[in-house]
């Protein structure tokens, strides 16, 4: 296939790249969406194979056919509720691969200057052919990308997988904090550009190794810094990087398409990054650097008052009584897989006559729009399911709130204690309803250890116990 | 030892309200009181002395030198004063701003204390003994029924076979307490009503019960010093807009019930003559401030009276006398609340704690010192909107914030175009064409990314992650362009490449499938 054709199939594959993610505006064009997707990756993969200088056919047809699979499988395996490390996992594949990639070009390059100095360059075939046409300024620029790719890529990598063990519960997902830790990173990153500067200089490939396995630790120790609550900005940041990661490597190979999707993608979980901040109101910095930002001015306002339990026959009587309902879902509703439950629940009361509504936080769950993935598991119509300012002003003519394993999310202290950790960010005013009941385990605090005074409020209520467990006696009640 | 409470038979005329029902009684005695009451006292009310009596109360001549504690509800006449003995108490109506004669001779008797009902503070925990307003409510509830007896039409608005009813048109002037169980009246009645209050932020509270707010734009409402959950008294300017807005309501009117009070001040005159003449003949007015001076010119207070246009004025004094068995059941329950606080220990000895911020207001005379006025309580559990003053915005004030906002955000746009466009030019001197190239895909790409991204759904960001991921595996496309090389060692690590991208390409696709079939439409 000649250069033009090739590029202009990649020109296609990227328009159908913007239109996939464009057409995730609504839910009913996300459907055909998909399909955009789909077909610009199979359009782009096709006009490279057909590129001249692609080979060695019988491996390429095993190695996708076999990831191919492998990739299926663990699509159809995945549990709803585990998508979020799902998606940090092959975050990780990505961030490695471009690694990979970049070693590969540097390889490529040797062999391309070798082949220059023997005035054998005629005979390079595909890409080693591209990089013995280049002027020495060109490799200079190509040699930073390819740093940069690197450096990136296994960023994304360590930190991806780190990610994953702490979403999948196979790390603590508490914030490890070494000391000195912010003078750990910047050292590890200060190490790498003077390898970087060295590589630039002709120093030879152990540079961009090591580059590779400092800015891995890097990766971990970044990510093992943050704790549980800010994982939906963590998985957003690598998603992003991961689409940065793939942009340089577009860069290095001179690779338009590869540029462009990897500025989209990086865009995207930029601006994922961004949302997540603004519905915690902490700043990306505070976030990244881990822990909790800056020591607020004083100490937290005292909640003084008791918590006042109740049960589920008491639930079930007010559920009775009220007309309006609102749902708010967090983290907990994963962990006990109870979103099947609340959406039974859910079409018994609408059967009865009553407005039932979800109101969904930016930060609920571990990734964004988790809780929307997860109630449209279970079959919750969507137009139920409703974003905070959508809902916040109708708190005051609800008459019953259940909030299922949420807790900062719905903290009032957000907004009446100014030396609260969480001081300003915004919050579901679930405590200007009637009636608020909280299923939760235990007496514990939330994600970031702040008291949560709704919890001692007049009209709350505790349900201690499984959400699962409670919201099936809840259902048994009912009939 | 424990203490007696005696209720004594009400002396002022038209009184029929008595301190103490069948019903409290039991709750009172529970709190370790005996109780006595005068004979006859409740019959007014339909309560008769047998009932008392099957309620454990003793029935007795004359209360006042047998009992511990009084109660009452009218305020006592000066013969009464005179009887209080020396160490008892006196629970009742006393307006000890209205009457320092009578604090006075109550404070010469040397009581334990005198405490005050009209003087319960309008806090969130006082409520269930705040007797003004159970008073306040059922007044406002017999304005309504006193005007529609007077009245000679529906309040509905019907459509039979003999022709159509036009509805009653109902204006209530001031929404405390009363203002507002009279909009509820008259709605459930059927009438069309409309209401007005100097205190903007209750318009939410009219609005709720189903009446109209006649909305006066103006911006000073008269409200400073220190917020008691009352009225305060208007700016000259501004009661010249209202009068002007009620002038021109006062045609369409049928029925106008006026509720305007400023504690411990002659009621406002908002009701003048001439928007009575301006009434419709058989039109109703009903003036609630009566006793202090009525609202209406022509009130005569205790009176109904017919004008020379026909408009009945009704300034009677007693509308909760006029309901007695359900006022005294709520003055006796305010009552009954009262003594609950007095005595902690339910010994039926009263504590007048006056560490206690409500027994501290109702408190005028304690150890036969006069303690009123009360030092200020702020009302910090009246409604929210009510205490932080909130300042609307003027459109002006809109107009111009959103013009600097805008200003702001083209000085940084302006300043981040220069800002790129300065880099980007250093870039293009010292960079070769090729990478500029590429770098002006890249900015572009970045540039379309982040308008079509702003765009997703909250909800779709999961799919969205799940997609990018899938599309971030384009860099398969590298991996593809290696993957021919001789060198063993690239083929290598470029297969693993593939491979790794491979499953990235199908789980990520097919995850991002499985997820947005579930999103399902009602």
């Amino acid at each position: 296939m000649s250069i033009g054709l090739t590029n202009a199939a990649y020109v296609v594959a990227a328009i159908l790249f913007i239109l996939a993610l464009g057409g995730l505006s609504n839910q009913e064009k996300a459907k055909r969406a998909i399909w955009y997707g789909i077909i610009g990756m199979v359009i782009a993969i096709v006009a490279t194979i057909a590129e001249p200088g692609v080979g060695n056919f019988a491996i390429l047809a095993v190695m996708i056919v076999v990831g191919g699979v492998g990739g299926w499988f663990v699509a159809k395996k995945v549990q709803m509720t585990q998508m979020p490390e799902l998606v940090a996992g092959f975050h990780s594949l990505v961030g490695l691969a471009a690694v990979f990639i970049g070693i590969n070009t540097h390889l490529l390059l040797e062999r391309a200057t070798a082949a220059k100095a023997d005035g054998t360059a005629g005979e390079l075939l595909g890409f080693a052919a591209t990089i013995a046409k280049k002027t020495p300024v060109e490799i200079g620029i190509m040699k930073v990308e390819l740093f940069l790719g690197i450096l990136i890529g296994a960023i994304t990598f360590t930190g991806s997988i780190i990610a994953y063990g702490k979403l999948a519960g196979k790390l603590s997902s508490n914030a490890l904090t070494l000391p000195g830790r912010h003078m750990l990173n910047i050292a590890g990153f200060v190490i790498c550009f003077i390898l970087g500067y060295l590589y630039l200089e002709g120093a030879g490939l152990w540079t961009m190794i090591v580059v590779a396995i400092i800015a891995g630790v890097i990766g971990c120790h970044l990510i093992l810094a943050i704790g549980g609550a800010d994982m939906p900005v963590v998985v957003s940041m690598l998603n992003s990087y991961s689409g940065w990661a793939a942009a340089a490597i577009g860069f290095t190979l001179g690779n338009d398409l590869l540029i462009v999707v990897g500025a989209l993608v990086g865009a995207s979980g930029a601006i994922l990054s961004y949302i997540m901040c603004r519905g915690m109101n902490r700043s990306f910095a505070s976030v990244i650097l881990g822990g909790w930002g800056g020591d607020a001015g004083g100490p937290a306002a005292e909640v003084d008052g008791e918590m006042v339990p109740t049960n589920v026959e008491n639930t079930v009587q007010l559920l009775d009584d009220a007309d309006s309902i609102v749902f708010v879902p967090g983290y907990g509703l994963a962990v006990a897989q109870a979103q099947t439950a609340v959406s039974e629940l859910t079409k018994k009361l609408i059967a009865k006559g009553k407005t039932v509504r979800f109101a969904i936080h930016p930060v609920a769950g571990r990734l964004p729009g988790h809780m929307n993935v997860l109630l449209a598991e279970a079959k919750v119509p969507y137009d139920y399911v409703l974003e905070m300012d959508e809902i916040n002003d109708d708190f005051p003519d609800t008459d019953f709130v259940m909030i299922i394993g949420a807790n900062d999310i719905v903290n009032p202290a957000a907004q009446d204690d100014p030396n609260s950790p969480i001081a300003g960010m915004p919050v579901l005013e679930v405590w200007k309803a009637k009636n608020v009941v909280i299923s939760k385990r235990g007496q514990g605090k939330g994600y970031s250890g702040v008291e949560n005074p709704l919890f001692f409020k007049d009209n709350s209520r505790m349900l201690y116990g499984d959400a699962k467990d409670s919201l099936d006696a809840i259902l048994k009640q009912m009939d | 030892m424990a203490q007696t409470v005696g209720v004594p038979k009400e002396l002022a005329e038209d009184e029929k309200r008595v301190a103490l029902t069948p019903e409290t009684a039991g709750r009172i005695q529970k709190l370790g009181y005996k109780l006595q009451i005068e004979k006859g006292a409740g019959e007014d009310a339909n309560f008769s002395d047998d009932a008392y009596r099957d309620a454990g109360v003793d029935v007795v001549d004359n209360v006042w030198d047998s009992a511990d504690i009084v109660m009452k509800v009218r305020q006592p006449t000066e013969d009464e004063a005179g009887k209080l003995g020396e160490g008892k108490t006196l629970i009742s109506f006393v307006w000890p701003a209205q009457n320092e004669d009578l604090v006075k001779t109550l404070s010469d008797r040397k009581p334990h204390a005198v405490l005050a009902m009209d003087q319960v503070p309008r806090i969130s925990r006082a409520q269930k003994l705040d007797a003004l307003s159970s008073m306040a409510n059922i007044a406002g509830y017999r304005a309504v029924v006193e005007a529609a007896n007077n009245f000679g039409r529906f309040f509905t608005g019907q459509v039979t076979a003999a022709g159509k009813v036009p509805p009653g048109k109902v204006l209530v002037i001031g929404a405390g307490v009363a203002g507002l169980a009279a909009i509820g009246a008259a709605r459930s009645m059927g009438a069309i009503v409309r209401s007005f209050d100097i205190r903007p932020e209750v318009a939410e509270q009219i609005e709720s019960m189903g009446a109209e707010f006649l909305f006066l734009d103006f911006e000073d409402s008269g409200d400073d010093g220190p917020d008691t959950g009352y009225a305060k008294p208007s700016s000259p300017e501004f009661r010249e807009k209202q009068l002007a807005l009620f002038r021109e309501q006062a045609p369409d009117l049928d029925i106008v019930i006026t509720t305007a009070l400023i504690p411990g001040r002659p009621a406002p005159k908002l009701w003048l003559e001439d928007m009575v003449k301006a009434m419709k003949p058989g039109s109703v007015v009903v003036d609630l401030a009566a006793e202090q001076g009525g609202n209406c010119d022509l009130t005569v207070p205790g009176e109904r009276t017919v004008t020379d246009n026909d408009v009945t004025i009704i300034g009677y004094t007693d509308m909760a006398s006029r309901m007695a068995a359900q006022s005294s059941q709520l003055y006796g329950t305010n009552l009954r609340h009262m003594l609950d606080d007095l005595t902690p220990e339910k010994d039926g000895v009263p504590n007048v704690n006056m560490e206690d911020v409500v027994i501290r207001g109702c408190t005028v005379v304690k150890e036969g010192e006069i303690t009123f006025p009360p030092p200020a309580v702020s009302t910090s559990a009246t409604p929210k909107a009510a205490a932080p003053k909130k300042k609307e915005e003027t459109p002006e004030e809109k107009a111009a914030k959103e013009e600097a906002a805008l200003k702001k955000s083209n000085t940084t746009t302006t300043a981040l175009l220069l800002g790129g466009g300065a880099l980007i030019l250093l870039l293009g001197t010292i960079a070769p064409p090729s990478f500029m190239q590429h770098f002006i895909v890249f900015v572009l790409a970045c540039f379309v990314g982040y308008h079509v991204i702003w765009n997703v759904a909250h909800s779709l960001h999961t799919p969205l992650m799940a997609i990018t991921n899938a599309v971030s595996s384009i860099i398969i496309v590298g991996a593809l362009l290696q993957i021919g090389s001789p060198s063993i060692g690239v083929m290598i690590l470029a297969a693993l490449s593939v491979l790794m991208a491979s499953v990235n390409i199908f789980g990520g696709f097919l995850v991002t499938r499985r997820m947005l079939a579930m999103f399902q439409k009602s």
